[in-house]
């Protein structure tokens, strides 16, 4: 279908799309990469009056290290994150979850900042950031905010950001060398939306797993960190006995929705085989880091 | 709101400068369509799923469904029309040609706009890796093996050359 009628304004900087933000508030939306606005518009889903385009103010780009943590800026496209060295160095976790973002011609377009601002429930960005202790940064006429990736997700779609609020940057700890991270997520073709998908960070020392940070994203409505499974494995010298801990204590942590790809018992079982698989891959990383 | 919103843009599409005036709201599918009579690029699914309208917009292969037409003002845009007319994908054409990797041809501008940026990296991929490279394109009648046939070939000759 075609996009129903709008107004467009391209913003010329950081603060011309904040005033335009204020004085439109929720009836505007911000567009990036547009890989998942257009299609709402496309079809229809939503009807906002105005279009703020963000595009090319060059305060929200770029993707620099410095003290002790990587700054994405918002408009950071994942094909630059993808192939960022200072992401492949400092933050490995990150690394290994673009190939599963999207398909090349929408990671040539879609942003960095698009993704954790949107935050759908099966998309990965979110849930690693909030595996990784990141914090996000947002803009508003009011001022400028930090929000830790924890407080930030609150329910389907729904974040800590207010609608006058621009979402500027994210900022990731690198991740440190007594730690390991693995990403895994199973989905229907690659580079789709996961059905079930773990983001996880541990420091592993002679295979005791010690704050553990484990998120579950895709059968969840928001990046959930799972409480009860990480107090399960935490101090505990790796074994099957802590491994089956862990996957009994998701029952509690996770609240899977039924969908075309299966039941809150499917998509439970599908948490725990990427579980098992998860935990033993980083007890392996562990061993020859 | 009635009044439809209209924006003057200019486009360098396949090498020649466009300026037109054009609804906000058009995607560049429908610009390169309807306005400039480019009906290589094809609607398909019309929000970003498909892959049937890929184009090359500034050097990298996006979907033309989800990028509105004025979002193209001063960018380079280059089109399987294009693509074609400059014979750089004429190697890849042939073998699509010669190992049938198409039979009703709707999706094959969109995969040969991918495969393009693929070929162009100019360094070895698997077939594992040229189907997760065109993973973002559908083809529902042949069934894909055809398709990482030719483009295998065409990459592997390239390698060679």
């Amino acid at each position: 279908m075609k996009a129903p009628r709008f107004s467009y304004i391209r913003a010329d900087s950081l603060e011309h799309a904040i005033r335009l933000l204020a004085q439109h508030g929720d009836e505007a939306r911000i567009l990036a990469g547009g890989q998942s606005l257009m299609p709402t518009l496309n079809m229809r889903l939503s009807q906002p009056r105005l279009l703020i385009d963000i595009n090319g103010i060059a305060a929200l780009e770029g993707i620099a290290l410095a003290d002790g943590a990587v700054r994405i800026g918002a408009l950071a496209r994942h094909a630059e994150v993808m192939r960022s060295p200072i992401v492949a160095e400092h933050l490995p976790l990150i690394a290994e979850a673009m190939p599963h973002v999207a398909h090349v011609a929408v990671r040539n377009r879609g942003t960095f900042g698009g993704s954790i601002a949107l935050a759908d429930p099966a998309a990965e960005l979110p849930a690693c950031i909030l595996a990784l202790r990141a914090s996000v940064v947002v803009e508003s006429a009011r001022g400028r905010r930090t929000i830790a990736a924890d407080d930030f997700f609150r329910g389907l779609y729904e974040t800590a950001r207010e609608p006058d609020e621009i979402l500027v940057e994210v900022l990731l700890p690198v991740e440190r060398r007594d730690r390991v991270s693995v990403f895994m997520e199973l989905s229907r073709r690659h580079g789709d939306f996961a059905i079930a998908g773990l983001a996880c960070s541990a420091r592993i020392e002679r295979d005791v797993v010690e704050d553990a940070r484990l998120v579950y994203f895709g059968s969840e409505a928001k990046p959930t960190l799972a409480r009860t499974a990480m107090a399960a494995l935490d101090g505990k010298k790796w074994s099957e006995a802590s491994r089956e801990a862990a996957c009994a204590a998701l029952a509690d942590d996770l609240d899977p929705i039924a969908n075309t790809f299966g039941s809150p018992a499917t998509k439970l079982h599908l948490q725990r085989v990427l579980t098992r698989r998860a935990l033993e891959a980083a007890v392996a990383r562990a061993r020859t880091q | 709101m009635s009044h439809e919103e209209t924006l003057r843009i200019t486009v360098t599409v396949n090498g020649e400068r466009v300026t037109r005036q054009v609804p906000v709201r058009q995607h560049l599918t429908d610009f390169l369509r309807t306005e400039l009579g480019l009906t290589g690029s094809h609607i398909g699914c019309e929000h970003g799923i498909c892959g049937a309208c890929s184009v090359r917009l500034d050097a990298a292969v996006v979907r033309g469904c989800l990028l509105l037409a004025v979002q193209a003002d001063g960018a380079d845009v280059v089109t399987i029309e294009g693509l074609t007319d400059s014979e750089e994908i004429a190697d890849l054409q042939q073998r699509f040609v010669e190992r049938n990797a198409l039979q009703c041809g709707y999706c094959t501008p969109g995969m040969l706009v991918t495969a393009a940026e693929l070929l162009r990296q100019r360094r070895p991929a698997s077939r594992d890796e040229i189907r997760a490279f065109l993973s973002g394109n559908y083809c529902r009648c042949t069934g894909y093996h055809a398709i990482v046939d030719a483009v295998e070939a065409t990459l592997n000759e390239r390698l060679r050359q």
